[in-house]
């Protein structure tokens, strides 16, 4: 009898604190916001009335903040100036990506973007209605998101993270003259890398050329595994894998020191250690989506708006310091293409 | 808010089913069984696998849990036939998983699930949507799993598995086959682990091989809040209900972070913190009752005081 009413009373403590803990989050503020009236003329919203946009992301990540920044810049740029994000992360946890969806769902935001695959599959299974854009997916239809590239069909479109593979080996052919082996390095278990890498082998052996490979399941692999593979290659060959991308430190450091020239698949991981690449720049794959979702805001039927491929593609980056530190010499046409990253 | 408490606790009753699968390997048999970690997405990627090729929800769901079984059968024979201390033979199993479960998902690191027909299918045909189809589900199969392993532990094999974890000598002595027990328990909670893995594929709609990341912390820390807030070492039917429990107040309490708006790269360190304060309330509330009753004590003994000290007086005047 006692233990019976001492365990309602535990019971009702716990309650009560959970609840207190709830009811000082109702004053709190969504993550980022950005108030104010609407300025623009592209507005669709009337003054003072907002836009809530919910931001769902895989896990922290340079590439899946640089969508973010580039989708918000996007709607800043069209005026739309009274947008209350709310960004959540997942924190590379898939399960909270679930508990984010809901959160979403119950606020009913007016639309949601989902940065990553887990993420747009997450929200994805949620809801039918409010609107999504999606980007830093690879391929929208082997995730189950689309019923097609052109025609999407269901309450979700945006943007393709594929990058230009068989460009960037040719970008190694040019800047590494007589280039006999391409090295190879990817975490296997990840679709999208499994997927560039099969394209990547197709565009070597089509010059002629020769490739070896490493595998990683995490980024604390990747100093062994960098160590094996610049002995048996005079050129590697990174696609945009979110493990590499992790340890691209460690990746450049080996890749220097062995002074063996490395092409990455995104300019954020040449930024941190790469020498150059030719490709996605996420922050511009962000602004591209933000375009979208203006004009979803606008009335258009996401359904009906085909998946987008990054429009800039060509621009090729070089690393001016991993150039200097390999004694790389730029040849001349891409001299304009040097970087130097900012300390 | 409802929706997002109602989707908390809908996980909660998946994960508590990965919950239980970890008391019958921690707390009955008594080892640290990492399987788990690659068990939860084993389960996952049996049962997507299953369904994109077109098999019924059903089959899907028990295929999950005959994997989950299977990789503990594995961990269990490392363990017991090749003499590899648990906790190693229980790391050795999910490394080896790893591999194996994008092979199981052909090669593939992450399944959809979005576009077929789940276990949840039938209830949101009939009107519920995905959140209370889940709740319904997550709790039928909380609830069985709760009676069965109530009814298992107290049969002649239940039973043994217990002796066997609280002193394998005295099990022994007692004629018990301790290392046929070892195995049996293994299976069992990798089994559930297996189960709860299918559940939540089917639930979030995809199987990824990163999700089993980090679930072997958020199963003990389901165990442990089940345990301090809700049950301490009493009944055996409060002790598997408290696992329910626990892993649902985790999961209530990762919503309520979020709803509380925090910055959304401090997620796990809200987490953490409410966590602790959570299991500190108990102990503040004992604490709290224990000055509660030494300060009536002393108000008695102070009134008793007073009234000896009054029939002294009387005593003198009369």
């Amino acid at each position: 009898m006692n233990t019976g009413r001492k365990e309602i009373q535990r019971l009702s403590a716990l309650a009560l604190s959970l609840a207190l803990l709830a009811g000082c989050g109702q004053g709190g503020s969504p993550a980022a916001s950005s108030g104010g009236p609407a300025s623009g003329s592209g507005a669709s919203s009337g003054q003072g009335e907002t836009y809530t946009i919910g931001v769902i992301q895989y896990m922290e990540h340079p590439a899946m903040d640089q969508c973010y920044e580039g989708f918000v810049q996007a709607l800043k740029d069209n005026g739309y100036d009274n947008v209350v994000y709310d960004l959540q992360n997942g924190q590379g946890d898939t399960t909270n990506l679930s508990t984010i969806a809901d959160r979403f769902v119950s606020r009913k935001v007016d639309m949601v973007l989902a940065i990553a695959t887990d993420a747009a599959q997450a929200i994805a299974g949620k809801t039918t209605e409010i609107p999504i854009l999606a980007t830093a997916v690879t391929s929208y239809t082997v995730a189950g998101l689309v019923d097609s590239d052109e025609a999407p069909g269901g309450n979700l479109t945006g943007t393709s993270d594929m990058n230009p593979v068989a460009a960037q080996i040719q970008l190694i052919a040019d800047l590494v003259p007589g280039v006999q082996t391409i090295g190879l390095a990817y975490n296997s278990s990840e679709d999208n890398s499994v997927l560039q890498i099969k394209l990547a082998k197709e565009a070597i052996e089509a010059m002629g050329l020769a490739w070896t490979e490493v595998t990683i399941t995490n980024s604390s692999e990747a100093q062994q595994a960098m160590l094996s593979l610049v002995s048996k290659c005079d050129a590697v060959y990174i696609p945009t894998d979110n493990t590499m991308a992790s340890a691209m430190a460690t990746v450049g450091g080996v890749t220097t020191e062995a002074k063996i020239p490395t092409v990455c698949g995104a300019d954020t991981m040449v930024l941190e250690g790469g020498l150059a690449t030719m490709g996605i720049n996420y922050y511009e794959l962000g602004y591209q989506t933000g375009l979208m979702a203006i004009q979803v805001m606008q009335g258009a039927d996401p359904g009906q708006m085909p998946i987008q491929y990054a429009q800039n593609s060509d621009a090729v980056t070089i690393n001016g310091e991993i150039a200097e530190e390999i004694g790389y010499v730029v040849p001349e046409q891409y001299a304009s293409c040097v970087v130097y990253p900012e300390s | 808010m409802e929706n997002i408490i109602l989707g908390a606790m809908a996980l909660g009753l998946l994960w508590s089913v990965t919950t239980l699968g970890i008391y019958i390997t921690y707390r009955v048999l008594d080892v640290a069984d990492l399987t788990l970690e690659g068990a939860i997405v084993l389960g996952a990627s049996v049962a997507a696998v299953i369904l994109q090729q077109g098999g019924s929800p059903l089959l899907a769901t028990a295929a999950a849990m005959g994997a989950g079984a299977l990789a503990g059968l594995v961990t269990a024979l490392l363990h017991v036939a090749l003499k590899i201390p648990a906790l190693l033979a229980g790391i050795l199993s999910m490394i080896a998983l790893y591999s194996i479960n994008i092979r199981v998902m052909l090669g593939s690191s992450n399944l959809s699930l979005l576009r077929v027909r789940t276990i949840l299918s039938p209830l949101m045909d009939a009107g519920c949507s995905k959140n209370q189809a889940a709740l319904v589900a997550g709790g039928a199969c909380t609830v069985t799993v709760v009676v069965g392993l109530y009814w298992f532990l107290h049969t002649e094999l239940g039973c043994a598995l217990r002796a066997t974890g609280r002193s394998p000598q005295m099990a022994r002595a007692q004629g018990i086959n301790t290392d046929r027990s070892k195995v049996l328990g293994f299976v069992l909670g990798n089994a559930l682990v297996g189960l709860s893995g299918g559940l939540i594929a089917q639930y979030q709609g995809f199987a990824d091989v990163q999700m089993g990341s980090g679930s072997i912390v958020i199963a003990l820390a389901s165990l442990i809040i089940g345990e301090v807030i809700f049950s301490r070492g009493r009944s055996m039917w409060l002790g598997l209900t408290a696992m329910a429990l626990g892993a649902v107040t985790y999961r209530m309490i990762i919503a309520l972070v979020l709803e509380a708006g925090m910055p959304a790269t401090d997620l796990k360190l809200f987490t953490a913190i409410t966590v602790a304060a959570a299991l500190y309330l108990p102990t503040a509330k004992e604490g709290l009752c224990q000055a509660l009753m030494e300060e009536k004590k002393e108000e008695k003994r102070y009134a008793g005081h007073q009234s000896s000290v009054k029939a002294l007086g009387r005593r003198h005047s009369g």
